[in-house]
């Protein structure tokens, strides 16, 4: 009893932990449960083109900032015989190109490659806003603001609603003559951000403005487009100052919070920038996978993906085994199939991988067939056992070539696989079973052989699932739970699905003997 | 229906293998005593120590050189049996029963030629029934003589008396007889018959062969009814005793019996098999039940077969009479 309740918290512990460790790299670090679950990639060039008058230059150019459900991949400057420095000050990050001097026209480029993370929940960067400035207006101004101000106060009920009644005011078709004096007939897209912020300010609500660039595939000279930011409640929430929808829209990127300039030349004029982006599908497991090295994390860092390529592919291979020796524990425990030599399935079925089902099972009948055939001839010749089973094995080998060159022949190149079969152990399962076949008749070698082939097709097949494969190679704690699994089940002492046929004339004859 | 409901068959107290691996076995047999019983050799040797009856040892091989000397050894005898020394489940048994000039017969009257028995020694030595492949040793038996009993109830060799004893308690025993189809052995998978014993009296209680019940022997069509085990009380006492001679807490005694030297024990097995369930109809769990409710065992052979005659015996309290309703109910007795 009491090495039954320690197995129990052993395999309790195992399988906390597996479950555990599956769920942390599932959420924590993002790694997708499937392997068809993609990413899109967004590469996001900024071009900033300037003519120098030469003299000193130093452009400076406002970078998006980090925020926990973006992950940027890479970031790459270029400008040629520039010196170039990364800034980061608390009003966010800036890059600086320089030069002592330089004339005519001259470009710099920004690149971002950048991919969203599903959005993890209670993370919201509340940095407090300052006190709203009041804002200075001349007098016909500021009547025709307090005016619309009243209007829209009427009209609502909360800060919420105030923000996006003012800016539908503001953007309405027919104008009144307050909002068109306001608006000045300047329709540039920073006037009215500033306008509608000032706005808020009067009316005591702290607003900055957010730059922000829309994702869209093979778009190129884009610009930034302006939202404004409303501090409501203890949090910061985007309006799009065009239609006063609230929240941030889809495939949106935030480039730079608050009023600092984007770019700023100094020794240079008619400054232009323009973006362009592109997108691209990624499997989301390399992404994360790629981060995780990336920061290092100790999870992705000292795990399979540090080895070299090769390495990980063997144990793309060695990690499915675990499967395979459930399924035998299954079947053997549970089911009751006898098989000849207890992982020769397994064996089996790794070739079958490589083989594909159909040829496989083909390639495997004929030769342990032939190879059965010949057996029995070189029984004949009252070989010592050794020496058989070494004849038997170059026996193998030698249908195993025959059957490449007469497929090649043929040109069935699918045959040609047949390497793939472990030879020592199909030359001890023809040994076996040819002894088995001489002492309990051929109906027990169909049985083991019948067993074996069943037991390894389905060992194949789970190991063959995309998912099943996915799954073991990118979570190996799954072998803490397959560990444990096969621990309860070394625990299972009821009946065989086998036995309750073997039995079955006992119930039959139970029943008659009470009637 | 093919399949029974696990529900009834654990009402029957039929126990599986997992459970005979996990409850039986692997509780009351220490591995290190698993040598005892897998080597033939070291059996005999212990069975002689304690004063049992054993078949007569002819010689041993050892080596694959040894192959050589086989025909000397064999030469003054007309019938011997061959068995590897580490075999299990009646593997790699040849017995011959008659022996002219060069040829040696079966008992099913095939001729085999020396060249086929030394080959079939050297596979021994090789290991190829041995467990785990290892080499192994030849041991040559003199052949067990028919009893007079069983001569109606056998084809072409021994039956044999399979007991199981828990803890130095028989509990169950089956008769094992040889077939046609079973080529002369006692193995029940291939086709050998398996008769319940009536624990109590050593009468015959029930028959199967391939897992159904049959009514008569099949080559001889001897019915079984009349079939009563003789020196009972004595082949329990054997087998008993086989505990303290091992001290393995679950064992199949093998016993046969032999026209001219009476009970031998051949065999111990520490992983004695399931069927003699099916040839008792009846589970052993039950049984096992009542030695594991036991506080201690009794160290009198005579009294331990006592109980379990009066525990086991098919018209005792504990199990429901039910085999001799089946036994009267056959229609062919």
């Amino acid at each position: 009893m009491h090495a039954k309740l320690r197995l129990y918290i052993i395999v309790i512990l195992m399988m906390g932990l597996g479950i555990g460790l599956i769920l942390y790299k599932h959420f924590a670090l993002g790694f997708p449960l499937s392997p068809d679950d993609k990413k899109s990639v967004w590469t996001i060039e900024a071009k900033i083109d300037f003519i120098a008058r030469g003299d000193p230059v130093i452009v400076s150019f406002a970078l998006p900032p980090q925020t926990p459900n973006t992950v940027f991949m890479e970031e790459d400057f270029a400008s040629p015989d520039y010196g170039f420095s990364e800034l980061t000050s608390p009003a966010g990050r800036r890059a600086q190109w320089s030069k002592r001097t330089a004339s005519g026209p001259q470009t710099a480029y920004y690149r971002l490659s950048v991919y969203e993370m599903d959005p993890i929940t209670g993370t919201v960067t509340s940095d407090l806003p300052s006190e709203p400035e009041k804002p200075e207006f001349d007098e016909v101004l500021k009547t025709a603001a307090t005016t619309l101000l009243d209007q829209v106060r009427s009209k609502s009920a909360n800060t919420e609603i105030f923000t996006r009644e003012l800016i539908s005011t503001l953007n309405s078709n027919a104008p009144s003559q307050n909002q068109r004096l306001l608006l000045n007939d300047q329709s540039s897209e920073d006037y009215k951000t500033h306008l509608i912020i000032n706005l808020l300010a009067l009316e005591g609500i702290s607003a900055r403005i957010v730059r922000g660039l829309y994702l869209k595939d093979g778009r190129r000279r884009q610009s930034l487009s302006n939202f404004v930011e409303v501090y409501i409640g203890g949090q910061w929430l985007l309006f799009n100052q065009d239609s006063g929808e609230s929240g941030e829209p889809r495939n949106f990127l935030i480039w730079q919070r608050g009023d600092q300039s984007l770019l700023d030349v100094v020794g240079g004029r008619n400054s232009q920038i323009s973006f362009s982006i592109i997108r691209n599908v990624h499997s989301t497991r390399n992404l994360v996978v790629r981060d995780g090295m990336n920061k290092q994390a100790g999870l992705v860092d000292f795990s399979i993906y540090s080895l070299p390529i090769e390495q990980q592919n063997a144990f793309k291979m060695i990690l499915l085994l675990p499967i395979g020796a459930l399924i035998v524990v299954i079947m053997r425990l549970l089911v009751g199939i006898r098989t000849s030599g207890t992982f020769m399935p397994i064996l089996i079925a790794l070739a079958l991988i490589q083989t594909t089902l159909l040829t496989g099972i083909i390639i495997f009948l004929t030769v342990v067939g032939t190879g059965l055939l010949i057996r029995s001839y070189l029984s004949r010749l009252n070989l010592l056992f050794v020496a058989r089973i070494s004849a038997v094995i170059i026996v193998v080998i030698a249908i195993m070539a025959s059957i490449s060159i007469i497929s090649n022949k043929l040109g069935l190149d699918q045959a040609m696989t047949v390497t793939f079969f472990p030879m020592i152990i199909l030359a001890w399962t023809i040994e076996r079973m040819s002894v088995l076949w001489e002492e309990d008749g051929p109906r027990e070698v169909f049985i083991q052989g019948g067993g074996s082939l069943l037991t390894a097709v389905i060992a194949y097949l789970f190991m063959t699932n995309r998912t099943i494969e996915y799954l073991t190679f990118n979570f190996p704690e799954l072998m803490l739970v397959n560990l444990a699994l096969i621990l309860i089940l070394g625990q299972y002492t009821g009946y065989r699905l086998s036995e309750l046929y073997r039995f079955h004339s006992l119930e039959r004859r139970h029943v008659s003997g009470k009637r | 229906m093919f399949l029974a409901s696990a529900r009834k068959l654990r009402s029957f107290g039929i126990i599986g293998m997992n459970q005979r691996n996990f409850g039986l076995i692997s509780r009351y047999n220490p591995r290190h005593l698993y040598p005892l019983v897998d080597d033939k050799l070291k059996t005999k040797l212990l069975a002689q120590k304690a004063g049992i009856t054993v078949p007569k040892l002819l010689g041993t091989l050892q080596y694959q050189h040894d192959v050589k000397l086989l025909k000397g050894i064999l030469s003054p005898y007309a019938q011997f049996v061959i068995k590897p020394v580490k075999g299990s489940g009646g593997k790699g048994i040849l017995v011959i029963t008659e022996h002219d000039h060069n040829l040696y017969f079966k008992p099913s009257g095939d001729a085999i030629q020396l060249a086929d028995i030394e080959r079939h020694v050297s596979n021994i030595l090789s290991g190829l029934h041995s467990l785990g492949g290892k080499p192994d040793t030849v041991m040559i038996e003199s052949l067990i003589q028919l009893d007079p009993v069983f001569s109606d109830y056998s084809y072409e060799g021994i039956p044999d008396l399979r007991i199981i004893v828990l803890r130095g308690y028989p509990i169950m025993a089956m008769l094992r007889l040889t077939t046609h189809a079973s080529d002369g052995k006692a193995n029940l998978h291939q086709g050998a018959v398996g008769v319940g014993i009536d624990m109590g009296t050593g009468s015959a209680l029930h028959a199967v062969q391939y897992g159904e019940s049959v009514s008569c022997h099949p080559d001889t069509r001897k019915t079984f009814p009349e079939l009563v085990i003789p020196h009972w009380d004595k082949l329990l006492q054997l087998a008993a005793a086989c505990y303290e001679m091992t001290g393995l807490g679950y064992l199949g005694v093998d016993i046969v019996l032999d026209r001219d030297q009476g009970p031998m024990i051949i065999e111990l097995n520490a992983r004695p098999g399931l069927s003699i369930q099916v040839a008792n109809c009846a589970g052993l769990a039950p049984r096992v039940a009542v030695i594991e409710a036991l506080k201690n065992v009794e160290p009198d052979l005579q009294l331990r077969v006592a109980f379990s005659k009066k525990q086991f015996a098919a018209d005792s309290g504990i199990h429901p009479p039910r085999q001799q309703r089946t036994r009267i109910d056959d229609p062919d007795s």
